[in-house]
């Protein structure tokens, strides 16, 4: 590794640090700020001084602000994310539990929402300005501008009370809950793995509806960006020189200009799929489905502090790393960074 | 007769001065290219008839949005009831129509907040650069590593559910990328020879900022504005529907919608109207935006 | 093709070709009306910026998608290129008629390989296995004087230099064996020192193969010396047309002030003429304030 290289290295290590650091003290502020006292929360209303006292003592509570700060980061770096009040459950062992839920449905989205909205995004761009582009346009501002937890709604009312073609609340109707058992927490793998058909189509049935509105809010973001991406390649002059070649229009817009884009789209659907957090936290609330959004809805409305930090400790981590991930993946794939 | 000499200097050499001078003639273009595009003219009178509806609400509300009869609760849309009622016989029509005075309340004051701290971050960040600068732009970043609605939520948690709060967590989030887009502006702006003229002028850096830059930063952090009331209203709508921002009784869209859901599957009107105002309402603003950007700087439009 | 035939016979006639872009309800014509013959010659083109010259180019070869194009007749070789579909027109693209661009900086796709991009000009038009387009590509580097084919053609556009891009742009354009090719200001993005050399390339080639060549510049000098005939365009029209080595006799005021404007050596040091310029003006005053 040369020197210039090591030192960019060194510089967007800095740059990570510092975030991370200022992450951490804006969870730490949002977990003062709580209108809840924690040594109450852990006491109980009927406990007496005495106890109360040494509670506030073991947990900290009557140090100064700085060194509870201290306190906080020295336990996240040893791993302690504190329990949540809650469950009773360390949160780490909570947050493990219902994230596989949240990545099937934000998973089953972004196929939904990358493997539309790309192909639209690029025809959109390919026939700018005609009939087809502003119907997509219209399609992914309606997509854009919707308030998801009220789609999610007019889909249960259309799709499982009036039609009954789809699943309603959870992940799996009541009578299936509990019969495959739990390898990797995917239902739709867990029940493949255990041979249950039965089982698989249920998952899939439920999961279509609340992942499809998902993946349509996805899809918008998506197309969006593709097409100006997209436009941005068309008028280049390399364009110019594969038609003059005499290529087609479609070799040209695949095999040249979406060639140029690839590395782009790569990064703005991993962003997508991580602002799928957002819409999770709504959908899943609609669709009753036990995951990562509706743990941390459920911990803010009780005033859970331990839970509610890391929640959103975490959602900023995942944030943050996609962001890296992305700028790791222009590094790798394209020649000119290479 | 330094301050005389500034304002000749100024006047002759700034692109700022010359827009204000116009400033009537190109507002008046810029609303006549709004109205001559028909999807941000649609943009337009939406966001034209919310206003009308929310300054004249209790006139035209056919009922009084919290008037409680048992006796017509759930009633389907009707002549008598055109959105039908809710659980306690509330009129939905009328509830949506109070409703909208919340969304106009919820943008503006989101909107006086974001604006300008939006504007003020990110022109001195620009303008000044060094630590400052990078001190500023981390802090963005920090905000920006959240999708705003979980960070709206958490500070709701934080601070208490409440209208109020969801105000005041809505505007904390939503001013960073408004701050990026000021700086970014500014740094082109900055050695312009314009902006140079007016330092040579011994004119202080407060000065050029408020009168040089923040002008020329105007236009793209209008769109800017007004494409993320879009978001506003989603978010509001999202912190009311979890429990999080306003509490019934009041009307808020979102708010409506929860206590709806318990009745949805045989009331499907008690979820479809309030949630039908607030894609409309957000979908105005989405449109209007994209023609605010095309009519205020052509260049780059779409 | 045989070098004893006939240079005469026009490949290319063109009669009252214009060209006009959409205006609100309007048509705002760039290209009014220009008529030309090109047989197995060398054909200069020049113009200052605006005059409707590239745009000609990229007529002939149909790629203008938002542009209105007619003319009295435009006929290749037999094919009516005005009413020739979008299928012939691929036909006719690369393999018939081809373009090098401007600046290989731009031209180029950044991310496929240069040697891939040859070997697609080629594959497009000849049935070939991908060995022996690599073979054919090769070959082609050799000829346009790149010494390390091999190395070259694993290279991204970004790690070649302007002259090696451009070099590369003429394997690119020269493979398929075009009978016409039009170069849009090929010198003009390259570094002073490598613009004699890639044009000694260009012509060496376009002369042992007899193809016509139409060559678009802005540079008038150049287009004198290195073309056999010369049409001098302005605000979209053909201005003068003459053979280069009669320059000197051009009657056009315009044509005649572009040259006197031209530098010498122990020349006069009297101010330049003015070039005359009031129609544009008079265009003008409708926009300005």
């Amino acid at each position: 590794m040369n020197t210039a290289r090591f030192s960019a290295f060194g510089r967007q290590a800095g740059t990570i640090v510092v975030t991370l650091v200022g992450l951490l003290i804006l969870t730490f502020c949002i977990g003062r700020l709580m209108p809840v006292d924690p040594v109450r929360a852990i006491v109980g209303e009927e406990a007496d001084r005495a106890t109360y006292e040494m509670v506030a003592e073991r947990i900290g509570a009557n140090l100064p602000l700085y060194q509870q700060f201290f306190r906080y980061v020295g336990d996240l770096l040893q791993g302690d994310f504190g329990v949540s009040i809650r469950t009773g459950q360390p949160v780490i062992n909570d947050i493990l539990h219902v994230m596989p839920a949240t990545i099937e449905l934000a998973t089953f989205a972004i196929i939904v929402g990358a493997g539309l909205g790309i192909p639209l995004g690029i025809l959109a761009a390919v026939r700018r300005n005609r009939p087809v582009d502003h119907v997509i346009r219209f399609l992914t501002l309606i997509g854009h501008s919707m308030p998801i937890f009220w789609t999610g709604m007019i889909g249960l009312i259309v799709f499982y009370a009036a039609l009954d073609l789809v699943g309603g609340g959870g992940r799996l109707s009541d009578y299936y809950i509990g019969l495959v058992p739990e390898t990797t927490g995917l239902l739709l793998i867990d029940s493949l793995l255990a041979g249950d058909w039965e089982v698989f189509w249920d998952a899939v049935n439920h999961l279509l509806l609340p992942a499809s509105i998902l993946g349509y809010s996805s899809m918008a973001y998506i197309t969006r960006m593709t097409r100006s991406f997209m436009l941005d390649q068309l008028n280049q002059e390399y364009v110019t020189t594969a038609r003059v070649k005499g290529l087609s229009k479609s070799r040209t817009v695949w095999h040249h200009a979406f060639a140029n884009i690839r590395v782009q789209l790569v990064t703005i659907v991993a962003l997508a799929y991580g602002s799928l957090l957002e819409g999770a936290v709504l959908i899943e609330t609609v669709f009753s489905w036990p995951g990562f959004g509706q743990y941390i809805t459920n911990n803010m409305l009780v005033g859970d502090m331990n839970a509610v930090m890391t929640c959103v400790l975490l959602v900023g981590v995942i944030f943050i790393g996609l962001n890296l991930l992305s700028d790791a993946l222009y590094k790798i794939f394209d020649p000119r960074t290479r | 007769m330094t301050m005389n000499s500034i304002d000749i200097g100024t006047a002759a050499m700034t692109t700022p001065s010359r827009t204000t001078y116009t400033a009537r003639s190109r507002l008046l273009r810029v609303v006549k290219d709004l109205l001559a595009n028909p999807s941000s003219g649609f943009g337009f009178v939406v966001i034209t008839i919310l206003l009308v509806t929310a300054l004249v609400a209790p006139w035209i509300a056919p009922y009084e949005p919290n008037m409680i009869d048992l006796g017509e609760a759930l009633q389907p849309p009707s002549a008598g009831h055109l959105f039908g009622t809710d659980e306690l016989g509330r009129d939905v029509l009328s509830r949506i129509i109070h409703g909208s005075r919340i969304s106009l309340a919820i943008i503006t004051i989101v909107s006086v907040i974001v604006g300008p701290l939006g504007l003020l971050v990110g022109t001195t960040a620009g303008y000044f650069g060094g630590w400052y600068d990078t001190v500023m732009m981390r802090i963005t970043d920090i905000f920006l590593s959240f999708p705003s609605l979980i960070l709206s939520l958490a500070f709701v948690a934080a601070l208490g559910a409440s209208l109020e709060n969801a105000i005041i967590a809505i505007g904390l989030t939503a001013w960073p990328p408004i701050a990026r887009l000021a700086r970014a502006e500014t740094l082109t702006f900055r050695n312009a020879d314009y902006i140079s003229a007016s330092r040579m002028q011994g004119a202080s850096r407060l000065r050029i900022i408020i009168k040089s830059i923040m002008p020329m930063c105007l236009p793209s952090v209008l769109v800017r504005v007004t494409l993320s009331m879009a978001t506003v209203i989603l978010t509001a709508a999202g912190l009311g529907f979890l429990g999080l921002g306003a509490q019934p009784p009041l009307p808020e869209w979102g708010a409506m919608i929860a206590t709806g859901r318990r009745y949805m599957l045989d009331n499907w009107w008690l979820v479809a109207f309030p949630g039908g105002a607030i894609l409309l309402v957000s979908l105005a603003f989405n449109l209007l935006g994209d023609g605010l950007r095309d009519a205020l700087d052509p260049k780059q439009g779409h | 093709m045989e070098p004893h035939m006939d240079n005469r016979v026009p490949l290319l006639r063109i009669e009252g070709l214009r060209v006009s872009y959409r205006n609100g309800r309007t048509f705002t014509p760039v290209v009014k009306g220009v008529s030309f013959d090109l047989g197995r010659e060398r054909l200069g083109i020049v113009g200052e910026s605006g005059s409707g010259k590239s745009t000609i180019g990229r007529a002939l070869l149909k790629l203008l998608p938002t542009a209105r194009i007619d003319a009295a007749r435009m006929d290749f070789e037999g094919t009516d290129l005005l009413a020739a579909t979008e299928r012939q027109m691929l036909a006719i693209r690369g393999r018939r008629i081809s373009m090098i661009l401007q600046d290989p900086k731009f031209s180029l796709n950044p991310v496929h390989r240069v040697g891939d991009q040859i070997a697609e000009a080629y594959r497009v038009h000849n049935k070939a296995s991908a060995r022996m387009a690599r073979e054919k590509t090769l070959a082609m580097l050799e000829a346009v004087k790149i010494r390390d084919p091999e190395r070259v053609y694993g290279l991204y556009p970004h790690e070649v230099s302007g002259g090696m891009g451009q070099r590369i742009m003429i394997a690119m354009m020269l493979i398929p064996e075009p009978q016409i090719i039009i170069a849009d200001e090929p010198t003009s993005a390259l570094d002073v020192t490598v613009r004699m050399q890639v044009l000694n390339i260009l012509n060496e080639l376009v002369t042992n193969k007899g193809i016509g060549l139409i060559m678009i510049s802005h540079d008038l000098n150049l287009v004198r010396n290195f073309c056999d005939r010369v049409l001098v365009m302005r605000h979209g029209e053909v201005v003068e047309e003459r053979a280069a080595r009669d320059m000197q006799n051009c009657v056009h005021p315009y044509t005649r002030g572009l040259l006197a404007a031209q530098p010498h050596i122990g020349g006069s040091r009297r101010p330049l003429p003015v070039l005359n310029r009031e129609p544009m003006l008079h265009d003008l005053t409708g926009t300005q304030p």
